[in-house]
């Protein structure tokens, strides 16, 4: 292969009636990744081409988007996986702001509402807080997630109910429940088992099936749900609410 | 115009703990950023933060002290000591304000900080969260900062991302405001303060053979050093022994510190053969490990002539999994290869901007209400060379000290909110200027520009340099400089909202102009300390050039002047592992 052909979600809301995809012919180099096609587009064939990088390395979640049918990041991706055309739109559900650029205010604003930051009761150790390993690990995974948004684009609950707190923000919650050294589990709970929450969940496994960081959004949302439900039955004591 | 006390231009861990700072005083503080915060290259350090906690079996008896000597040491004794010794004491304190706001650490199994050796260091001091140490760092800082949003205590903490500074205000030695390009309107806006904090990140992308973000250039340093901000030691640029061949993607020294090998063609641990390694091998510091892989390269030892082997095979899978998992990732993503039963191909490449803005111990700048932490800045703690898991440690430490000291500075102005017009006019200009660019229609592609040049000082201004090398990349600097000026901007969108020309316009322009700061100071060095390594001069001479390099910019000149190395505690001797 030689050559692959871009086609590029275009839409610039104040000059184009409607979006449209754009062909570009891209010189294929060995190893080389969607980001890197698109980068090839804006310094040589249209440096007006908008979307989102930074690291080029799968870890900073600036360029999740739709790319062959699957939500990815791009810098992460191959384009020897995918064959001579290279398809490529904007994450779903959020307003376009240019081409491959969305507007992610809501899924930000989703994210403060769970409270993303450690919520402590106990005064503050002159030293570390100890956490045993096996604690620790309770927080493997889950911590590695970027905030890429891939999740929320796919999620199906997401389209329809526009309020809907999203995967990525219960996936934060969740960390932080399970975090030994933190106290706002019911604070929480109560914000994700409220209206806009886990129980407009439908099991549709989506967001765990494209994650790129394998984290299982899926499987917070149910640990969330046992932990809510049985918040329900019991009146509240932290100890029986842990995982 | 919006107007606040103070102002942080950038979002990585330096920014976000200026920003915590000064809002800790109950000033309010607007955080600038030209991509969200969580995006900012600090997450992408992987192998930890130093701090003498004594956590590790072997680290009982380290203290601020041992660490200061060290990082003095490593800086091949160019690092102010002052500086150093007030870092190595305070780090504690902020590793364990991290660990607080619900850092992530991995654990002994006593439940404490987990702690691993790096290069450089007496003891096992490196703080870790497995291999992802900036990735849980930034996440923390940024919970944190929606914490302070979330909070009605105090004064407001606004962070407003993708917004992209094009330039500082400066009226009368004073600062007093920026313009930034809002990305997602396309539109330039105004901003008044009191005192603005750079906190920028390095200008790694200078090279072609970067570790670095594609987002790391030297526009950060580039506006305040046009404005009168003088830089300091630029010629010092770290190389890492060891990025994945092809993407140069760091892969960390943890590797290492965790007991993996350095092989040859031949499968030696070639460290041993030279003299500067032969004690520490493998752990030995970044400048000596990587000029001993390229001497390897070089010798026609290494493979394809281009790099050698990084082989952590015999840590076996368990514990790669627990302690290198993201190194395992992305050496299967982007080299297609499994660490686990492929040794990594790995070559040095550009990792680290020593020098930065000239700051003194607390982190202000010489223009009065500037200030500047993190990468950006040079305090300076590096000296010659920084020691692995120092610079993570810098950002939160001169962050909160740069917060601190611009927090007082505020707060004892007689006159607050000025400049009005002078930052309006400057407002109209860079709306001006950008009609300019984007009707440019000259003859050469920006990019083409930028990349050339960036290959230029990865051949030219490396690992090995000499005066001819260094004059030659000066004649190349000045091609860019006359090519740039006849460039075309092709975007079909003139719009600039996210356009991406024009931000490489900017850049483009502050990497020729930065690139040459670092190969004038290069060639006036004419000696070999820490990462400038002269084989035209491989000694270090003291007598002559233990002092910084102190670059200026007055009417499109660059001129070098020097200051002298603050040694308070520990005479300069040789550096020996
Ligand atoms: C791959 C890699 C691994 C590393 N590993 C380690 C390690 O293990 N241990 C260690 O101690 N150090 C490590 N380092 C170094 C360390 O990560 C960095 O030095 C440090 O994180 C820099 O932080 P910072 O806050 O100064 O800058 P950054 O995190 O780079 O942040 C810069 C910020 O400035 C903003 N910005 C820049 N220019 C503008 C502008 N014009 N307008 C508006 N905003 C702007 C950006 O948006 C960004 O938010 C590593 C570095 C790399 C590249
Ligand atoms: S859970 Fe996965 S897909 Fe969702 S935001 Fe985090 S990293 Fe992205
Ligand atoms: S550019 Fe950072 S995840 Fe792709």
């Amino acid at each position: 292969m030689d050559k692959v052909i871009f086609e590029v979600f275009r839409f610039i809301p104040e000059e184009n009636k409607s979006p449209y995809f754009e062909r570009f012919e891209v010189p294929y180099t060995k190893g080389m990744t969607v980001l890197q096609g698109l980068l090839y587009i804006q310094s040589k064939l249209d440096g007006s081409l908008g979307c989102r990088f930074a690291c080029r390395a799968g870890i900073c979640g600036s360029c999740a988007m739709h790319i062959n049918g699957v939500y990815r990041l791009a810098c992460e991706t191959q384009i020897s996986l995918l064959g001579e055309i290279v398809r490529v739109r904007p994450l779903g559900h959020l307003p376009i702001i240019k081409d491959l650029v969305v507007d992610m205010t809501e899924f930000w604003n989703k994210y403060k509402q769970i409270k993303p930051y450690l919520i402590h009761s106990s005064s503050l150790p002159e030293r570390e807080f100890l956490q045993s390993v096996d604690d620790r690990e309770k927080l493997t995974k889950i911590v590695d997630c970027i905030l890429c948004g891939a999740c929320y684009a796919a999620c199906p609950v997401v389209g329809t109910h526009k309020d809907y707190i999203g995967p990525h923000a219960f996936t934060k919650a969740n960390r932080f429940i399970r975090d030994s050294r933190d106290n706002g589990t019911l604070e929480r709970l109560r914000i994700v088992g409220g209206e806009d929450g886990i129980f407009r969940c439908h099991t549709v496994f989506s967001c765990q099936e494209v994650c790129p960081k394998d984290i299982d959004p899926s499987g917070s949302i149910s640990e969330l749900k046992m932990l809510t439900t049985r918040l329900a039955f019991t009146s509240f004591d932290k100890s029986k609410i842990k995982v | 115009m919006r107007y606040f006390p103070v102002i942080v231009v950038g979002g990585g861990l330096a920014g976000l703990r200026a920003a915590i700072e000064v809002n800790m005083h109950n000033i309010q503080v607007c955080v600038l950023s030209r991509v969200h915060p969580v995006r900012s290259h600090s997450l992408a350090a992987q192998g930890g933060i130093n701090g003498a906690l004594g956590n590790h079996a072997r680290g009982v008896y380290d203290s601020p002290e041992k660490h200061a000597f060290d990082t003095v040491k490593g800086s091949d004794y160019l690092g102010d000591q002052d500086a150093i010794i007030r870092m190595c004491n305070d780090a504690p304190l902020r590793i364990y304000e991290m660990e607080h706001w619900g850092c992530p650490f991995s654990r002994t199994s006593e439940g404490k900080i987990a702690q691993r050796p790096f290069g450089g260091a007496g003891f096992p001091r490196t703080a870790y969260a497995e291999d992802k140490t900036g990735h849980v760092l930034l996440h923390t800082l940024y919970e944190q900062i929606v914490k302070f949003e979330h909070s009605s205590e105090r004064a407001d903490i606004v962070v407003l991302d993708e917004m992209l500074v094009t330039s500082l205000v400066v009226d009368d030695g004073r600062c007093v405001g920026v313009v930034a390009l809002n990305l997602k309107s396309g539109q330039f806006e105004a901003f008044q303060s009191d005192a603005v904090i750079f906190a920028t990140g390095g200008s790694g992308r200078i090279y072609s053979n970067s570790t670095n973000a594609l987002i790391s250039t030297a526009l950060g340093i580039y506006i305040p050093f046009r404005e009168g901000a003088p830089l300091k030691d630029m010629e010092f640029i770290q190389f890492h022994p060891t990025t994945l061949i092809g993407t140069n993607i760091l892969m960390t020294e943890g590797c290492r510190g965790e007991g993996g090998f350095l092989l040859n063609n031949k499968g030696e641990r070639f460290l041993a053969n030279y003299e500067d390694s032969k004690n520490a091998m493998e752990v030995a510091p970044r400048d000596i490990v990587a000029r001993n892989i390229q001497r390897e390269i070089d010798a026609g030892r290494g493979f394809e002539n281009s790099y050698v082997h990084l082989d952590i095979r015999h840590l076996g899978e368990k514990r790669i999994n627990e302690r290198l998992p993201g190194i395992r990732e992305l050496c299967i993503k982007f080299a297609n290869i499994d660490p686990v039963v492929d040794p990594i191909p790995v070559q040095p490449g550009q990792h680290y901007t020593m020098g930065g803005i000239d700051t003194d111990i607390n982190g202000a700048s010489e223009i009065k209400g500037l200030y500047a932490a993190g990468e950006c800045a040079c305090v300076s703690v590096h000296g010659a060379n920084r020691l692995g898991g120092n610079s993570l440690l810098e950002t939160i430490v001169y962050g909160a000290i740069a917060g601190r000291s611009c927090a007082e500075y505020v707060s004892s102005l007689s006159k607050t909110k000025i400049g009005t017009e002078i930052i309006e006019a400057r407002l109209r200009d860079e709306e001006r200027r950008a009609k300019e660019i984007v009707s440019k229609d000259g003859d050469y592609i920006i990019c083409d520009v930028r990349d050339k040049l960036a290959q230029v000082m990865a051949q030219k201004v490396g690992l090995f340099r000499s005066e001819s090398q260094l004059k030659s990349a000066l004649e190349d600097i000045q091609e860019a400089r006359e090519k740039f000026a006849k460039v075309k901007f092709n975007s079909k969108s003139k719009s600039l909202s996210y356009n991406y020309e024009f931000i490489n316009y900017l850049e483009t322009e502050a990497n020729i102009c930065i690139s040459e700061v670092v190969v004038r100071g290069a060639i006036e060095r004419r000696e070999s300390r820490g990462s400038h390594f002269r084989i035209d001069y491989p000694k270090r001479d003291d007598a002559q050039f233990l002092k910084h390099t102190i670059a200026r910019y007055s009417k499109g000149e660059i001129s070098l002047s020097y200051k002298p190395v603050k040694i308070v505690k520990w005479e300069p001797k040789e550096r020996k592992y």
